[in-house]
């Protein structure tokens, strides 16, 4: 196969692009390999080292915060615990809202429609005072469920549903009513299946939402047996390595990646579903 | 009493239009009865407060002598055949044709059964495992009707199911559908625009305009004798000739062209309707006409041509030598033509 000039021209660019995106993570991962004298004296790595295994055994095992008892596996955990948490019920709530909205005629709909959709203007950041206090009020901090809990509503997903619950034809409804289905029966045997690429791509997207959160988890827990990964980056590994000055920059690279790996097992795993929800729907 | 009972059905949509008002019609058992009209009479408006997916402003309907109105859908007991089907697209055409029975507790040794006969009997067997995204137009009409079938149903609706098909496909299935209703026996209502299916169709033919049955009999009771203006010229291809015409004596005029009633009507100004094959080209006709323009269609012809101001056209065999241009000549019998009042629009 020839090249024409300009496909080379695509190529480079793509190719560039690829680099830009890729690099920064696989210097950390290379990083990640190295002792922290070496990293110390001579900055990122570009090639694998030899303290591979050492470094993550570390990050995995080792007892961090003030009551040295939370390690990173724990964390792991609990980010893990979150983020499926408000994922699941995120897409679980927005499909049924999104489903009352649609298929139950009743007279308020489309002004609470809006209503849901209005929230976009108030994310956690903005609301995080009273919604803490709610949460407190209710004696839910330090629990997974005060995790969790004020992220449940997501007013994207209820649109993207509605968006298209609308694009089902009238008929399908009608045909499964005679076909003796209630609206429950509805839900499970047709909206569910029909938007099952939906469900997929949404989960991916709460997903990572509910992982990545930073300001929440950091706010609502002062008990470290509920950290999360990504507030754990901030406070784990600062201390200095072996009373030496050095800082344990092999070992929070380490940290990264790992943290990095779940979001991305989500995506490689889903992403078939995904990308089918974002460009076709089965009808 | 009969089978399904309708009585004084009104509907009127939220924003005010009246869809179907006061529409009585009883329908027995076994029976095939066609809804025929033009696009927003109501026919279909009708056929779904049977179904049960509107709901009656006014009236009631009776199914096996009980009231339905407040029946949801799904109790009735009625099976309908969408325009679009309505096919689960993400359920196989076994599960399709399955769904409705395992939503009604049958267990699913006799589900299988069920579904494989219907299959059969439909010459479906071979698609089952398909989704329909899968099948043709053809397959998916009849995986529509097996779906229909295989809960055997108390009655069948058809909402227009055939004008998604081509021509060709769409006598076949036309055919299918009769035979499978004689075969079954099952009461049946079938919606359509289309005249000729609802001739071939139906065992009785129910003619519906702006929400109003302007007549309801057997195929030949409305061609042979419509009763209204309205039914006159939508049952029929090519459609009827109505003329405007004075009626004296038993004779009407039309121009200068002179009719026998062979009666003693005197009415004055009325409507004349004449079908276009009751008018008989003959080389010793009393009337004579300029053909203006010629339609062959194969072993029929249809000529258009004027009497006075007022244009008709006539059907005959393509085997009479005619060409635009040339003056022919005819008889209209005085009893083969259908007379309507100016102003009710009904026969006389």
């Amino acid at each position: 196969m020839k090249f024409k000039p300009l496909e080379i021209l695509t190529h480079i660019i793509l190719i560039l692009g690829v680099l830009l995106m890729v690099l920064p993570i696989w210097f950390s991962f290379a990083t990640s390999t190295h002792d922290n004298v070496s990293i110390m004296t001579e900055g990122m790595k570009f090639f694998l080292g030899e303290s591979f295994t050492y470094n993550y055994n570390e990050v995995l095992n080792e007892k961090g915060g003030w009551s040295e008892e939370v390690t990173a596996a724990r964390m792991f955990v609990n980010s893990f615990i979150m983020a499926l948490g408000i994922a699941t019920l995120k897409v679980v709530i927005s499909a049924m809202s999104a489903y009352a909205l649609v298929y139950f005629r009743f007279k308020l709909a489309v002004p609470i429609f809006w209503l849901i959709f209005i929230t976009l203007l108030v994310p956690l950041e903005v609301r995080i005072f009273p919604s803490y206090k709610i949460v407190s009020d209710l004696g839910l901090t330090n629990t997974y469920t005060g995790l969790i809990l004020p992220l449940v509503a997501s007013a994207t997903a209820t649109f993207f549903f509605r968006q298209f619950y609308k694009t089902i034809p009238d008929e399908l409804l009608e045909s499964a009513k005679l076909d003796g289905a209630n609206s429950w029966r509805f839900f499970i045997d047709f909206l569910l299946p029909l938007s099952k690429t939906m469900l997929a791509a949404m989960f991916i997207f709460m997903f990572v939402y509910g992982y990545s959160q930073y300001l929440w988890p950091l706010i609502m827990t002062t008990d470290e047996k509920y950290w999360t990964v990504v507030m754990g980056m901030k406070i784990i590994f600062t201390e200095n390595y072996e009373g030496v000055a050095l800082p344990r920059t092999g070992e929070r690279f380490a940290y990264i990646i790992l943290s990095m790996l779940p979001p991305v097992l989500v995506v490689v795993i889903l992403q078939r579903w995904f990308i089918k929800g974002l460009i076709q729907t089965e009808k | 009493m009969s089978f399904l009972e309708l009585q004084n059905i009104t509907k009127i949509y939220p924003n005010g239009t009246k869809a179907v008002n006061e529409t009585s019609l009883n329908i027995e058992n076994g029976e095939f009865v066609v809804f025929v009209g033009p696009s927003g009479c109501g026919k279909s408006t009708l056929l779904r407060m049977i179904a049960g997916l509107e709901d009656i402003t006014n009236g009631e309907i009776s199914l096996d002598g009980n009231i339905i109105n407040q029946i949801d859908p799904s109790e009735r007991d009625v099976a309908m055949v969408f325009q679009n089907y309505a096919l689960y697209p993400h359920m196989s055409v076994f599960n399709n044709m399955a769904y409705g029975l395992k939503n009604r507790g049958i267990s699913k040794e006799e589900i299988n059964n069920k579904v494989n006969d219907v299959a059969k009997l439909l010459e479906i067997d071979q698609l089952l495992t398909r989704k329909p995204s899968m099948l043709s137009g053809g397959q998916r009409q009849r995986v529509a009707m097996g779906r229909a079938i295989v809960r055997n149903p108390k009655i069948f609706l058809f909402d227009e199911p055939l004008s998604n098909l081509d021509a060709k496909l769409r006598n076949q299935m036309r055919l299918e559908i009769k035979r499978l209703q004689r075969q079954m026996g099952v009461t049946s209502i079938f919606v359509t625009h289309d005249q000729t299916e609802a001739m071939t169709l139906g065992d009785r033919i129910v003619v519906i305009n702006n929400g109003v049955v302007e007549q309801v009999g057997t195929p030949k009771e409305i061609y042979s004798k419509p009763n209204t203006k309205f039914v006159a010229e939508f049952i029929g291809s090519p459609q009827m000739n109505l003329f405007n015409c004075k009626i004296e004596n038993g004779i009407a005029h039309i121009a200068d062209m002179k009719i026998n009633l062979n009666n003693s009507t005197n009415i004055g100004d009325a409507t004349l309707g004449i079908r276009p094959d009751d008018i008989l080209i003959s080389d010793n006709g009393k009337h004579s006409c300029v053909a203006n323009l010629v339609e062959y269609l194969g072993s029929d012809m249809i000529i258009y041509s004027k009497i006075g101001d007022q244009e008709f056209s006539c059907k005959l065999s393509s085997k009479i030598n005619l060409n635009a241009g040339d003056t022919f000549k005819f008889e209209i019998s005085g009893t083969s033509v259908h007379l309507f009042d100016n102003t009710t629009g009904s026969r006389v």
